[in-house]
């Protein structure tokens, strides 16, 4: 008898879900396997959508897999239907095509909603204004995408992650942006502020404008949007109005069911509901030891602790919370910032904390870490960043970190440029590596006497393996030659 | 030079280098009172090779074995003796465990550095005299996992489905985990063209290696990551609008699967898992994109893990994406380490394997081979343990061991274990031309032919069927592997069926494999003598052989090449608290392989090695510095190696060279874990915990 495993939510965490139960050995003759999507076409990634809006990818390049990939592994997939309720007394949900599933384990990937401010003219109602748009499902991002087209104006509510995005993405499409936001300074739960007023110098240079300190009080518009007025009575006329504010858990089918609900769905470390076993949640909908995250890579470590879960009764260790990297991806932005990245250690007058940065406002560089007890517990690194990926996994890995800090912060692009005079070569640098001949017994060959790339390999079998050395040798002979002559020069005039 | 001429008193020798899967051509000079080693102009190396190449002929009056050698009491030393009392006392042994224990327990482990015609009698020996499945060999530890990759994907495994020189013609090529500057020197040469005529290089390595150093684009990714990287780039190259469509659609099967799982992987993804930079991935993916031709290499670096074979399967599904392999100038390789790695793969000393590529449980293979060597197929055997696996189970499934052309006891992974386990073997027998620290155990020696007393075909990485010539004489008492093969097999009462004489051999070989997806059937030696080499497959003699594969179609049963899902997976042994350090594996210019010849060069032998090296953030954490001893601990034990301090090593990870024993092997503390599909070892990353020993 096959265990009944419902999925509800074909996102990122859900799709991650059934990839590793299915990856379990025999899983197919174990468990039968549902998702369901309230989106038509399937599961996607995604974090993919702001390429999509910028135009840098193909809409059908977000899918994550095909039909046949679910029909190989038995998994039946729902497209379209959406669960309306839990009835954990028949252990069973209710889908919004009146049909009733039965489940042994059901898992709750029902992701977030996005939040939209309470503001006047933005609703005709239920639907927004048209030119009014958020920014979360791939439906959105298409529309957002054929109104781009008509558009030469466009305005950013909410300067987080996401919003930026967005606001860069349109830019992209030659639209211009300008981004408004309430807090003090952009990206205010990533960034502090002075990182954030080096990221909105940038991003001004760049063309997109962003307002600070002061939010959207009304869209102004009939019919489409026109303009937004913002709190401080200024008016921004636009014909593409994006909201960007954050997102609020689908907690509503958990709360309905009476599971313990905070901002999510509340979990314990095998990623259970606390209330009931059988359920499990994962992902934006999902809240573990009062951590929201929020973001795709804790929901696909999630996903895969909850397969382990489903399949073995638990993880191979307890589920300890995820070590989010937040990454702006823009065209001519890299900016990642993890951890404790926002606040400023000395200023809560935390004096265990070791802060390290470099800022370089003109060229658009913030580089910051925060050290406890010899390891990264935060770090932004914006603008010129080679080493983030040292940082990264510094972080990630907890790592105890050299006493030398300066390697994290400044390093090699992998870019190596070519050139170079080779007749400057120090004498233990390697000429012919075939052969290992440093430059030092090239030039002690051209002071006895040799002057012939030959001469020099007949002595040094330099040159002699795969030849690539042979300008170098050249260099370093004429070299030698020239100080040569130079000497006989001087020894006969003396 | 072609041939053998003479000049004076001077007898020169038309042969090839005696190390690493480049076979570079060389001259072998006698008569002038010692041998000499001479330029040769071959297509691979154009006259050029490295020291090891330059100083080989020092092998021919080096330390080397002369008599055979017998144990004569557990636990006594080894004594010399003659050919006949050797050879009574190995099949004394043999006979002895077949007896009491059954066919199986008597094993054989060949490597990739034997003559083709000694890796299929090698291969029949076990099949057929013995009639054992215990066979398998040293290349498992090489390329095995490039190999199953490329079976799987393209229908056939041969390491460059192109020749060498093509590389000078790409506009892009990506080396990842290759040290080809220090493990095959003179091939530098086409990558230096390539560069000079416009294209430009991309290297993939933990290290800062000579390699990285002449690329345009290195990244430097933890160790055992490079899955990642590859579908990382996939992702880069779909949202680019970089898939050859048509080639997809027309030239292969399975793209909507990878398509998926690179749609996961985006860069900031990427970068968490590997440690590269987004913007240094997506400075990589652009340049493939605007490349019109490219090349793909892979080698041990990203093929020696646990995931070695989905490694080395995501980047050929890249390379498929973009529509490369059988295009001109373009495709998927790998880059073959050992002389014969190429022939050892082919003829039948692979634990699964008959010669010509056949398959040991497929009847029809077993019909054919089983016709060739005038045997019912009902006596074959079935396909065997493969490397680790065997060597693993020494002293309990396998009781007496015959070992040829290798030296596990270095260059096996968790050495420790594995020279524990040939201690509790019955019996130890050796065939060796050196006392090598495998010898050193064995219950009997044999003395065999090296490089230039003997002659026999080799194929390079290339896929290129090569002759070595024999040059100088061997010492009285030393005997060929086919002889002793031969000698062996009629104690055991099998008197027909083992020729001799290499040409000999050759011939049933190219009878054997016909048919074959590596076929020979058309290459004699000959034609190997007038067409510098023949690149096989070549099924009749009229046939002009295949430098180039996959032009038209792929050997697979609809013609097309198969994309396979390649999961995203990272190394087995993640570093800890406990073991905080990536150890990663390799060789050295001045060496090869165990090191079992280079090491007994004193030229060689002078170049600096063994040591260990560490960035100094590290070092100066430990309080390290250049010269001191440090000692290197993982879960399976501890060696003792010099420091280096570099910058050019990423500061997560250490380097050792493997080619050393004893205190200072490298391979005690690797990690056996397996590849599921190739049973490749986990060499190339294991965690491991530095300490300070004592000040240089």
């Amino acid at each position: 008898m096959r265990r009944q495993v419902v999925v509800a939510g074909h996102g990122l965490a859900g799709t991650r879900f059934v990839e590793k139960l299915c990856g379990e050995t025999g899983a197919a003759e174990k468990y039968e396997v549902t998702v369901l999507g309230y989106e038509t076409r399937g599961g996607y990634n995604r974090v993919l959508l702001t390429e999509v809006l910028a135009g840098s990818r193909a809409e059908g390049d977000v899918f994550l897999h095909t039909p046949r990939w679910y029909a190989d592994r038995g998994v039946t997939v729902r497209a379209g239907v959406r669960v309306v309720a839990i009835d954990r007394n028949r252990s069973a949900v209710f889908c919004d095509d009146g049909t009733l599933i039965g489940y042994d384990h059901l898992v709750l990937a029902t992701g977030s909603s996005p939040m939209l401010p309470p503001i006047r003219g933005l609703r005709r109602g239920d639907q927004l204004l048209p030119g009014c748009f958020a920014f979360r499902t791939l439906a959105d991002c298409a529309a957002l995408v054929a109104a781009a087209g008509q558009a030469k104006r466009a305005v950013v509510v909410g300067g987080g992650v996401l919003g930026l995005e967005a606001a860069r993405g349109l830019a992209e499409r030659g639209i211009r942006v300008v981004v408004v936001h309430r807090p003090e300074f952009l990206m205010n739960n990533q960034l502090d502020a002075e990182a954030a007023t080096v990221l909105r110098r940038v991003l001004q240079d760049m063309g997109t404008a962003c307002h600070v300190a002061t939010g959207a009080s009304a869209v102004e518009g009939d019919g489409w949007v026109a303009g937004v007025r913002l709190s401080d009575r200024f008016v921004l006329d636009c014909e593409l109005l994006v909201f960007s504010c954050g997102t609020r858990p689908n907690v509503q089918l958990a709360a309905a069911a009476s599971l313990a609900t905070g901002r999510g769905v509340l979990v314990d470390d095998a990623l259970r509901s606390i209330t009931d076993p059988r359920i499990l949640a994962i992902g934006d909908c999902a809240e573990h030891r009062g951590q929201v995250y929020g973001l795709a890579l804790p929901a696909l470590e999630q996903a895969a602790v909850a397969a382990a879960t489903v399949a073995h009764g638990g993880p191979p260790v307890p589920y300890s919370g995820s070590r989010p990297v937040i990454r702006l991806k823009a065209d001519g932005i890299d900016l990642a910032a993890m951890g404790d990245s926002c606040d400023d250690p000395h200023e809560t007058g935390d004096d265990a904390a070791e802060v390290v940065k470099f800022v370089d406002p003109v060229r658009g560089t913030y580089k910051k870490l925060v050290i406890r007890n010899g390891r990264l517990t935060g770090a932004v690194m914006f603008g010129d960043v080679g080493t983030v990926g040292t940082v990264t996994v510094a972080y990630d890995r907890q790592t105890a970190l050299p006493p030398d800090r300066l390697h994290l912060l400044f390093g090699g692009s992998g870019e190596r440029p070519r050139g170079g005079d080779p007749a400057a070569l120090p004498d233990d640098a390697l000429v012919c590596l075939c052969n290992s001949v440093p430059a030092a017994d090239i030039r002690a060959c051209v002071a006895r006497g040799a002057r012939s790339v030959a001469d020099v390999a007949g002595r040094t079998r330099a040159t002699t393996g795969c030849g690539t050395c042979r300008g170098s040798v050249a260099a370093l002979l004429a070299a030698g030659c020239a100080a040569e002559e130079e000497t006989m020069r001087y020894a006969k005039a003396g | 030079m072609r041939g053998t001429g003479s000049r004076a008193a001077e007898h020169v020798t038309a042969t090839h280098c005696p190390y690493c899967a480049l076979q570079c051509g060389m001259s072998l000079v006698t008569g002038t009172g010692g041998v000499e080693v001479r330029a040769r102009d071959f297509p691979t190396n154009r006259g050029g090779m490295c020291r090891k190449g330059w100083t080989s002929a020092r092998l021919l009056n080096g330390e080397r074995l002369t008599v055979p050698l017998i144990r004569r009491e557990p636990g006594g030393l080894l004594e010399p003796a003659t050919f006949d009392e050797a050879l009574a006392a190995a099949a004394t042994f043999i006979r002895t465990a077949q007896r009491t224990f059954g066919r199986d327990a008597v094993g054989v482990f060949g490597g990739g550095g034997l003559t083709n015609e000694k890796c299929y009698a090698l291969g029949k020996f076990a099949r057929v005299a013995l009639r054992t499945k215990a066979i398998d060999y040293n290349g498992r530890f090489c390329m095995s996992s490039a190999a199953a990759a490329a079976q799987r994907a393209f229908g056939v495994d041969r390491g460059l489905p192109f020749p060498l020189a093509d590389l000078a013609r790409a506009s892009l090529i990506v080396l990842v985990g290759s040290n080809l500057a220090e493990t095959m020197p003179p091939a530098m040469q086409w990558l230096s063209h390539q560069r000079e005529s416009g294209g430009a290089l991309i290297v993939i390595d933990p290290r800062r290696t000579g390699t990285a150093e002449a690329a345009d684009l290195h990244l430097q990714p933890l160790p055992g990551t490079d899955l990642v990287l590859a579908t990382g780039l996939l992702h880069l190259l779909i949202a680019g609008g970089g898939v050859d469509e048509q080639y997809v659609e027309t030239r292969t099967t399975g793209f909507d699967d990878v398509r998926g799982i690179a749609a996961a992987w985006w860069p900031a993804r990427v970068e968490r898992a590997t440690g590269v930079p987004a913007a240094a991935l997506q400075r990589a993916a652009r340049m493939l994109l605007g490349a019109p031709t490219a090349m793909i290499l892979t080698a041990r670096g990203a093929e020696q893990h646990a995931h070695g074979t989905d490694t080395a399967l995501a980047w050929i599904n890249l390379a498929l994406a973009r529509g490369l392999p059988g295009r001109r100038h373009s495709g998927y390789g790998t880059l073959t380490g050992q002389g014969n790695g190429q022939g050892g793969r082919e003829h039948g000393q692979k634990a699964d394997q008959l010669p010509g590529y056949r398959k040991l449980a497929n009847p029809a293979d077993r019909a054919h081979i089983a016709r060739v060597w005038g045997i019912d197929p009902g006596d074959l055997p079935g396909p065997g343990p493969s490397a680790y696996e065997l060597l693993d189970a020494l002293g309990r499934d396998v009781r007496v061991l015959v070992v040829a052309g290798s030296n596990p006891v270095v260059s096996a992974p968790n050495a420790a274990h594995v020279e524990d386990r040939l201690r509790g073997l019955d019996a130890l027998i050796v065939c060796d031309v050196v006392r090598s620290e495998t010898a050193a155990l064995a219950d009997v020696v044999f003395p065999v032919t090296q490089w230039a007393e003997e002659s026999g075909t080799m194929t390079n990485l290339e896929g290129r069927v090569l002759l070595r010539r024999q040059a100088v004489a061997p010492p009285p008492q030393v005997h060929s592997d086919l002889e002793v093969i031969a000698a062996l097999a009629r104690r055991l009462g099998v008197s027909r069926g083992f020729p001799t004489e290499p040409r000999e051999v050759f011939t049933e070989l190219r009878a054997a494999s016909a048919g074959g997806l590596a076929d020979y059937a058309g290459i004699t030696w000959e034609r190997i003598e007038a067409e510098d080499g023949v690149f096989w497959p070549c099924p009749h003699t009229d046939h002009p052989g295949t430098p180039r594969m996959f032009t038209d179609s792929f050997p697979t049963p609809d013609g097309r090449a198969r994309f396979h899902p390649a999961e995203p997976a990272v190394s087995t042994e993640e570093p800890d608290e406990d073991y905080p350090l990536w150890l990663v594996t390799g060789r050295l210019l001045a060496h090869y392989q165990s090191g079992a010849q280079t090491r007994r060069i004193a030229e060689l032998a002078s170049s600096p090695g063994p040591f260990v090296e560490v960035h100094p953030v590290v070092a100066s954490a430990l309080e390290l510095a250049d010269g001191d001893l440090a000692r290197l601990a993982s879960r399976r034990g501890s060696a003792q190696l010099t420091v280096r301090v570099v910058d050019t090593i990423r500061p997560d990870t250490i380097f050792a060279p493997f080619h050393w024993g004893g205190a200072m092997r490298a391979n005690t503390l690797t990690d056996p874990t397996l590849d599921p599909v190739s049973r490749m070892p986990a060499f190339k990353a294991c965690a491991v915990r530095l300490s300070k020993l004592e000040a240089g």
